[in-house]
């Protein structure tokens, strides 16, 4: 499958991150959108690109550290009068 | 950790040792400084480590602290550096000159075209799914899961990921690249295993 890879597709493939990123001027997008239409793998990349950042991204969730571990890191700075403040 | 967190906070009453002040960015920051643990050492244990010694090391530094830089920013360099110096502590091969060494640009080819995209999130999500994903960050080179983390994770921006790790902007877009096309392959080799089960070998 590597063979696939021609110069176009290199070069889409070394400006991937920057154009999932939004970071590309337009004429760029235009000229990688265009080889996209015609390259059905560098179509797979690019959405399994994305795919797999959304993952990441949706997996922290946000939580807060856990109970336990915020009152030991008060303590060790000393500021454990303050663990009550919690927001 | 996003910017605007920032603005919360007095830096004029944090310099001047104000506890309450302290302990009101303790309670912003320790999530993101322990989920960076977490994801560069591996264990809870290691990640608490890093959680205290960034804000022990702060607490130290705050008279220092210019503030031309962001405080998450700044927060970010020290928690960073703290997983550093455990991860070379505990495996004595990483060492920090190769952190900041300039590497090749060179880009790994992808190699597996299976399209998984379609496959519905909460497969994706959920225990097997979630566990090839946690493999294969885990499996990411420290110069490269770094910035992973804070770029793709924590949604820092190239420019201050640049600043937190002290490496060019370049640089850091091109580990950012080679970080998610590693991952790319794993999740594709492990979902294109998945879609095609004919097609694995029964041992």
């Amino acid at each position: 499958m590597a063979d696939h890879y021609h110069e176009n597709c290199q070069a889409l493939l070394g400006s991937l991150s920057e154009y999932i990123d939004g970071e590309l001027p337009p004429n760029l997008c235009e000229e990688i959108e265009k080889h996209l239409e015609g390259c059905e793998n560098c179509r797979v990349v690019l959405n399994t690109t994305k795919r797999t950042i959304d993952l990441v991204r949706v997996e922290p969730a946000r939580e807060p550290i856990p109970d336990d571990v915020r009152e030991r890191l008060f303590l060790r700075l000393n500021l454990d009068d303050f663990l009550e403040q919690k927001k | 950790m996003s910017d605007s967190t920032t603005q919360e906070f007095s830096l004029e009453a944090l310099r001047s040792g104000d506890r309450a002040e302290f302990a009101r960015v303790m309670d912003a920051y320790s999530a993101p400084i322990y989920r960076l643990g977490l994801k560069m050492l591996g264990s809870q244990q290691d990640a608490e480590d890093v959680l205290q010694n960034t804000f022990l090391n702060a607490l130290t530094h705050l008279k220092d602290f210019e503030g031309r830089s962001s405080l998450s920013t700044w927060l970010y360099r020290i928690a960073s550096n703290e997983a550093l110096m455990l991860i070379r502590r505990k495996k004595n091969t990483v060492n920090l000159d190769d952190f900041h060494s300039e590497e090749t640009e060179d880009v790994p080819l992808p190699e597996v075209f299976v399209d998984w995209t379609a496959l519905p999130e909460d497969e994706l999500l959920s225990g097997e799914g979630k566990n090839a994903l946690d493999a294969a960050v885990n499996k990411l080179p420290e110069s490269l899961r770094m910035v992973f983390v804070l770029r793709d994770i924590e949604g820092v921006s190239i420019r201050d990921t640049a600043e937190i790790l002290n490496l060019t902007e370049t640089n850091v877009k091109t580990r950012l690249l080679r970080a998610r096309m590693f991952l790319r392959e794993r999740l594709s080799t492990y979902y294109g295993e998945r879609l095609a089960p004919k097609e694995r070998t029964n041992g």
